[in-house]
This record gives structure tokens, C-alpha cells and sequence, in this order.
């Protein structure tokens, strides 16, 4: 009998439960979308604040100062000691090398440019562009392109053709500062004389900073011209980290053998940091504090941000549940005067509408899942051009939530509907 | 209306048409409105509720889509300066040069004038020696971890790397400039994991009294959208010909990255919401009229005409809505300031030209609601209403 109210209520008002079914799925559709986006948006933002370049640079153990004002190098090139080249690869092979998005050698150089009397001056810096490497069978490419994306190549005056751009790391071809350019007055495809070989200007750099007076190049061509075939000076990393806590800023010599493991597989700027030198020979790799300090703070502000919309979706959701479901019951005053009238209990009466209640929930439920699940991937491609994904976990946690709402939010109106005398409900009086 | 009169008192037909004609005339359609509030105040409150959350809702929102950006805009000022100031060819720039910039950008802003010399230490090693303002460095670079700022005469602060060429031990040292000597002692070590590390920092009116060179660099932090800082950068370039002023790209587009896709985030999220609040009082409201469809009929059998009885509902509906917009709005400006403290410590101010666009929202969602029950109900005869079918 129980099973058979129930079931041709929901064919005989077919329209009715339509309607709540859909407030239920659309509650439940927001909520799915807002907590996949709140849950993901720290790491999207994370990969964001990457554009912010590198946040960990690595040099020489036994390193000299650098005596450089406004991008101009004071020093003699050959002093101190330098990386090798050989030696980068390995980056590939540290515990969190998923988290490391780039890095980008530097090897600077003092040349003259031009030739005689006219010759000057000039810092030239060689790195990657986009260079293609391999650790262990894994491909991969990397350079500045990647750890340093405020970089612009043109062709002078802001201009982009598709007869300049970014110079190939196995070639001789160069990128001008665009102050140096002007200077020189070079454009692109112009030969240019760099301490006696012929070079040609592939492009005009802009980076707002120093290198708009330096000349770029692949590394290769700096090392030839310095004489030292596999020489880095530092290296760039560009890695996915945690924000600082009170472990992080611990000194890993003080602590436990257990703390210390907690403290080396989280992907902590400093335990980044460490595992870099220990691939690196002697090496000291330190973090970019305005980068590395920075970005916890403004992934915290985003997340919780974020947070506290979810919780407003959230409550707006249930309301809009509850509200639904309320209506829904009201309407049915008459049948529960009915129902009461013949003899049915307060509890079978209730159980009738939370039984109702449930499979609305469990129906809406999946199906916004669903379309939560579509929005959420929406939003992540046309805000992040990424994927959001959902958690399979939860799903029976969305599950459970619609179907607590949806009781709480039936809960007042089925306590009012079977405490309403038969008499007036059958009579049709409020 | 019922008459006032102590009881006992039995008042002539004529008395009680006079009391009444002298009575404050209350309209048929405002009683009609009146009494359907107060005497089914269970249904319209929980529809006045309904409307006030969507409208909260839609306040806190629109409040902190306004407000969000411009705090995190100062949060991203704790990146440092996003406006270098330098002068051209190597030279000082001119000794007005920090009043100008302060005078176009305001007080608020963050300008600290840097000045350069490389120094030979005693055993004969170069090393980059700047002056700076100690307070406004701070205030700008917060991410230098520094162990201790000089206070006092002849105290240097020293880079990391600088500290193992000039002063292994932190014991006092000597540099020279151009044949002058100064002794210098160590205050505390300067750690940022770039340049600074291999400098040394002075204060700038000891630095100028030791070697002379006026300043040749300021940094600026500025405030406001990249269209503002884009002005103020032509202002200053204007006023400081002998200068070359540029953008630090790095800071300024990570910056508008991060911003744009938090905001995008943002106004997806807050459409979501909003959109989901007001569907719920279109049902809810939709379900009250719907309710009513007996004093409709009533209504309509006692020969009211239809532009009255449109009139009727959607007077409601808009009182519901102008109600619902007014507490909604306060209760909204309340969440978005306490969502303010919460994750930015800083109150959000309140945005009253919001409230214009609440309020028709909520007038629109309310007579949307009102006038779509009314227009399916208009069809049917009254009397199969009031049978029940």
C-alpha cells in the first residue's frame, strides 16, 4: 500500500514532482559546481601566480658576488666558478618534479658589439629559449619562454611578423634588448657582430628590466664566446609550491627523523629547494623570496575567498530546496486530510512524503551531479583553459547533503501539513 | 473596519455613517492588500524571506565583485614596485625628482629613491654599495627577510653573499670610494635570494656624504588599475624629462593575470548564485499566487475587472519586492563586510549604488512571478476554480 501512494503519486503529478525535481537538481547542480571550483581554484591560481617567473634560483656552492648595476655586469666574465650544463636534466629527477614547471639556465657574458673603434660594451646573456631535453626516456622542453612569460619578442616598435621571433636554441641567431636596439639602431634580420662573430638579431626583446639593454642568446653561443663549453652560472626554477607554515620555516637540522620525512615530501619552497642542491653538485639553491613570500598570501586571500562564496551558494542552494519542497507539500493539504480522515497515522503519513522526499533527492541529486559536474568543467576551460575535475568522493557527500536538505526543508511543512485538522483541510479552510 | 466604540453604546445608523465618512479613508485595493499580508502571514512571510535572502544575496555579491578587486590589488602590492624610475645615461636624476613623483601619485604611494657606487673592500674586491630611505625600503620590499634594520651612525645592512667577501664575522670593515675610506658596522644581514644579496645597504644621506652620488633610481609602488598606473606614467613622464620611466612588466602582467582570472572566477560564481536565489523565489512566489486562486475567482465572480485584479497581485508582488530589496540590502552589505574582515582583515566598504540594481531585480523577479500565475489562471472559469478542480 505504502510503496503504491507512492508511486502513483509520482504519476499522477508527474508535473508537480517534475518541478520540485528540477529546484532539487538545480540546487544541487550549483553547489556541485561551486565546491569543484572552490576545492580547484588554489591550484589554478597557483599555476597563475607562475607568471610571476622563477621562485628558486640555483648557483655555484662557492659563489662570487655579482657587482652589477642596472643590468650592466662590472666583473670580469671568467671569474668564479659555474654549474654544469650536464647537470640539468636531473632537475627532472627530484621527488617533486611534477611540481617544477620550468627552469632557465643563465650564463652572462661581457662582449664588444660591432667592430674597430666603434665596438662597445655589452652583457649578453645566454639560456634556453625553448629547448628540448631529456631525462631518463622523459622528453621534455623548458626555457625562458616557460619560467619567464612576461618576455616579448616583436620586431621593434611592438610589431610581431612572422619573420621574427624567438631564435632556435641550436642556432647563432640573437635577441636584442629593445634599448640596446635603439641604440645600436638594428632591426631584425640585420647582421650584428657580437666579439667577433657573425650573428643575426632574430628578434627585439622587451622585459621591462635589465635585458632591455642586454643581448639574449642560446646558451651555446655564450659558452663558446666565454670558452667554456658547459657552464652555467645560475639556474631558474619555476616550481609549484605550498604556502609557508609553521613546518616550513622550521630548520630541517632540528627536526625529527618523522617530521623531517613529513617536512621533505611537502612541496615546500625550501624542501624544493634542498632536493635541487642534492641533485645538482655543488650547488646552493635558494628561494626568490619576492615571488616565493608573496604568492601564499594571495592564494590564501583567493582561496578563502572562494570558500565563503561556496558556503553562500551553498545556503542560497538549500534555501532554494527547501523552498521548493515546502510548496510542494502545502499543496497536498487536502490529501493528507484525506488520508487522516480514513485513519492513517501521523507517522505512515510522514513517511509517505519523506519517502517522496528521498527519491526527489536521490533523483535530483544525480542528475545535478551531473550538470554541476558540466558546469564546473565549463567554467575551468573557459576561465583557466584547464580542466576542472570532480572528485568521484564527492559525489555520495553531494548525495547526502540533497538529501538532508531536502528532509530539513520538508521537515516544517510535513509537521504542519499532519498537525492540520482533517476537517478544515477537507474543507478546503486555510 | 470595525468601529471603536466602548461597548454598551449603541450608536444611530446615522452616527455610524458620520464616524465613518470622518474615519481616515483607507482604499478597498490597500485594505484587499493589507488584510491578504496579515492573514496569511505564514505563506507571505515565508515568500518575503525567500525574497529577502535572493536580494542578500545578490547585494553581498555584487558588493564583493566591486570591492575584491581593489583588495586584492593591495595585496599584490606586497610585490614590491610595479613603476622604476632611472636616469638616463648613468647620471643622478634631479634632486626634486622624489617631491615630483609624490605630488603626482599621492602620498599613499610608495617611492624609495635607490643610489649606486661599487666600493673596493680592503683586500681589494669589488662590491656594490647603495644608498636608501631604511622606513620606505621596508614598507615597499616586504619580503627581504632582514635580522636586524640599522639605527645607528656608520651601521650597514648586508647582503648574504656580500657578508662572506666583506665581514665573515660581522666585525666592522672598511670600504673605500674613489680614495675616500668610511668604516662600516654590520646591523644585520639582508637575505631576498636575488641581487640584493651581493649588496651593501646604507643609509642614503651617509652614502652621499661618503661618495657623493645623489640618487639615480626610484622605485614606485603605485596604486589603482593599469589604465590609472598607465596615466600616472605619463604624468611623471611629462614632468621628468631626463628620466626614463618604466613598467616592471613582470609585476604589472603576473598582476592583471592573476586578476583577471579571479575575477572571471568571481563573476561566474556570483551569477551562479544569484540566478539560483532569484529562480527560488520565483517558485516560491509562484506557489503563493498560485495558492490564492480561490480569492481570485472570488474576486473575479464578485465582477472585479481584470485590470484590477493584475493591479492587485502585482502590487503585492512589487511591495513584497521593494520590502524584501530593503532588508535584503542591509543584511547583504552586513555579510559583505563581515566576509571582508574574515579573509582580508579590512572592512569592504558599502556600495550603495548597488541598491538601484537590487531593487529592480527584485521588483522584476516578483512581478514575473505575480503575473505568469495570473495569466494561466485568467483562462479558467471561476467557478471551476472555487469547485476545487
Amino acid at each position: 500500500m505504502f510503496l503504491r501512494i507512492v508511486y502513483q503519486s509520482f504519476r499522477h503529478q508527474a508535473r508537480r514532482k517534475l518541478l520540485a525535481g528540477i529546484a532539487i537538481a538545480l540546487g544541487v547542480a550549483v553547489a556541485t559546481a561551486m565546491i569543484a571550483v572552490a576545492t580547484d581554484i588554489g591550484d589554478k591560481i597557483n599555476r597563475e601566480l607562475r607568471s610571476y617567473g622563477a621562485n628558486l634560483v640555483v648557483t655555484p656552492q662557492e659563489d662570487t658576488l655579482d657587482v652589477e648595476v642596472g643590468g650592466i655586469n662590472l666583473k670580469p666574465p671568467s671569474d668564479g666558478t659555474f654549474l654544469n650544463e650536464a647537470d640539468l636534466p636531473k632537475i627532472r629527477g627530484t621527488f617533486w618534479h611534477h611540481n617544477i614547471v620550468g627552469f632557465s639556465p643563465m650564463l652572462p657574458v661581457t662582449v664588444k658589439v660591432g667592430s674597430g673603434s666603434g665596438a662597445k660594451d655589452v652583457t649578453l646573456v645566454g639560456t634556453y629559449f625553448n629547448k628540448a631535453l631529456s631525462f631518463s626516456k622523459d622528453d621534455f622542453t623548458t626555457g625562458v619562454r616557460i619560467t619567464h612569460p612576461w618576455w616579448r619578442v616583436s620586431c621593434g616598435d611592438g610589431k610581431e611578423s612572422p619573420n621574427c621571433g624567438w631564435p632556435d636554441d641550436n642556432s647563432q641567431n640573437i635577441l636584442v634588448g629593445e634599448r640596446l636596439a635603439t641604440k645600436l639602431s638594428k632591426r631584425p634580420s640585420d647582421t650584428l657582430e657580437v666579439s667577433g662573430r657573425q650573428t643575426t638579431i632574430s628578434g627585439i626583446l622587451s622585459t621591462g628590466a635589465a635585458e632591455d639593454d642586454q643581448i639574449v642568446a642560446p646558451l651555446a653561443l655564450a659558452q663558446q664566446i666565454l670558452g667554456k663549453p658547459g657552464a652555467v652560472r645560475r639556474v631558474y626554477v619555476s616550481a609549484l609550491t605550498k604556502p609557508p607554515d609553521a613546518l616550513s620555516v622550521r630548520d630541517p637540522k632540528t627536526m625529527t627523523p618523522e617530521v623531517y620525512d613529513r617536512w621533505y615530501c611537502s612541496p615546500y619552497v625550501e624542501s624544493i629547494a634542498l632536493q635541487l642542491e642534492e641533485v645538482i653538485p655543488h650547488s646552493h639553491a635558494e628561494q626568490i623570496r619576492q615571488v616565493a613570500q608573496n604568492e601564499g598570501t594571495v592564494l590564501s586571500r583567493i582561496k578563502g575567498l572562494m570558500l565563503l562564496i561556496t558556503l553562500a551558494a551553498l545556503f542560497a542552494s538549500a534555501l532554494a530546496v527547501s523552498a521548493a519542497m515546502a510548496t510542494a507539500i502545502y499543496e497536498r493539504r487536502v490529501e493528507v486530510g484525506l488520508m487522516k480522515a480514513l485513519g492513517a497515522s501521523s507517522f505512515a503519513v510522514s513517511a509517505i512524503f519523506f519517502a517522496e522526499a528521498l527519491l526527489l533527492a536521490i533523483v535530483g541529486g544525480i542528475a545535478g551531479f551531473s550538470a554541476g559536474a558540466l558546469l564546473a568543467g565549463q567554467i575551468g576551460r573557459s576561465i583557466f583553459n584547464s580542466q576542472i575535475s570532480i572528485e568521484p568522493v564527492l559525489f555520495p557527500i553531494i548525495l547526502a547533503i540533497a538529501v538532508f536538505v531536502t528532509f530539513a526543508g520538508s521537515a516544517a511543512a510535513v509537521r504542519r501539513a499532519v498537525k492540520f485538522d482533517p476537517v478544515f483541510a477537507l474543507r478546503g479552510e486555510e | 473596519m470595525t468601529t471603536s466604540t466602548t461597548p454598551g453604546t449603541v450608536l444611530t445608523p446615522k452616527q455610524v455613517a458620520d464616524r465613518r465618512a470622518r474615519a481616515p479613508h483607507i482604499s478597498m485595493f490597500t485594505r484587499m492588500i493589507l488584510r491578504a499580508a496579515v492573514l496569511r502571514r505564514g505563506r507571505a512571510a515565508s515568500a518575503l524571506l525567500a525574497m529577502i535572502v535572493a536580494a542578500a544575496v545578490a547585494t553581498t555579491m555584487m558588493n564583493l565583485y566591486v570591492d575584491v578587486q581593489a583588495k586584492l590589488r593591495t595585496e599584490f602590492r606586497n610585490y614590491g614596485a610595479n613603476v622604476v624610475i632611472v636616469a638616463k645615461d648613468g647620471q643622478s636624476l634631479p634632486a626634486d625628482a622624489l617631491a615630483k613623483v609624490e605630488s603626482i601619485l599621492g602620498a599613499k604611494t610608495l617611492a624609495v629613491p635607490f643610489s649606486y657606487a661599487v666600493a673596493r673592500t680592503k683586500d681589494g674586491q669589488s662590491v656594490v654599495v647603495v644608498g636608501t630611505d631604511f622606513t620606505r625600503a621596508r614598507q615597499l620590499n616586504h619580503w627581504w627577510k632582514v635580522s636586524h634594520w640599522p639605527d645607528a651612525q656608520n651601521e650597514a645592512l648586508i647582503g648574504m653573499r656580500a657578508a662572506t667577501v666583506v665581514s665573515p664575522n660581522r666585525q666592522p670593515f672598511e670600504l673605500t670610494f674613489q680614495g675616500k675610506a668610511i668604516q662600516l658596522a654590520p646591523a644585520g644581514m639582508l637575505q631576498t635570494g636575488a641581487g640584493e644579496d651581493s649588496r651593501i645597504y646604507l643609509n642614503q644621506s651617509e652614502f652621499q656624504n661618503w661618495t657623493g652620488v645623489a640618487p639615480s633610481t626610484i622605485e614606485v609602488a603605485a596604486n589603482g588599475t593599469a589604465a590609472e598606473i598607465e596615466t600616472s606614467i605619463r604624468q611623471l613622464a611629462q614632468l621628468l624629462p631626463s628620466t626614463d620611466i618604466r613598467p616592471v612588466r613582470q609585476i604589472m602582467e603576473a598582476e592583471a593575470n592573476v586578476l583577471n582570472k579571479t575575477r572571471a572566477t568571481l563573476y561566474a560564481s556570483a551569477t551562479l548564485v544569484v540566478l539560483t536565489s532569484a529562480l527560488c523565489v520565483l517558485a516560491t512566489l509562484m506557489g503563493w499566487v498560485f495558492d490564492r486562486r480561490r480569492d481570485f475567482a472570488i474576486m473575479k465572480a464578485l465582477g472585479a475587472s481584470e485590470r484590477l485584479l493584475n493591479g492587485f497581485f502585482a502590487a503585492e508582488a512589487a511591495a513584497l519586492g521593494v520590502v524584501g530589496a530593503i532588508v535584503g540590502f542591509f543584511i547583504g552589505i552586513g555579510v559583505a563586510i563581515w566576509i571582508g574582515r574574515v579573509n582580508f582583515h579590512a572592512p569592504v566598504v558599502p556600495r550603495f549604488s548597488v541598491f538601484p540594481y537590487v531593487l529592480a531585480g527584485s521588483v522584476a523577479v516578483a512581478l514575473i512571478s505575480a503575473i505568469l500565475p495570473i495569466e494561466l489562471l485568467r483562462r479558467v472559469q471561476p467557478a471551476i476554480i472555487l469547485r476545487g478542480e
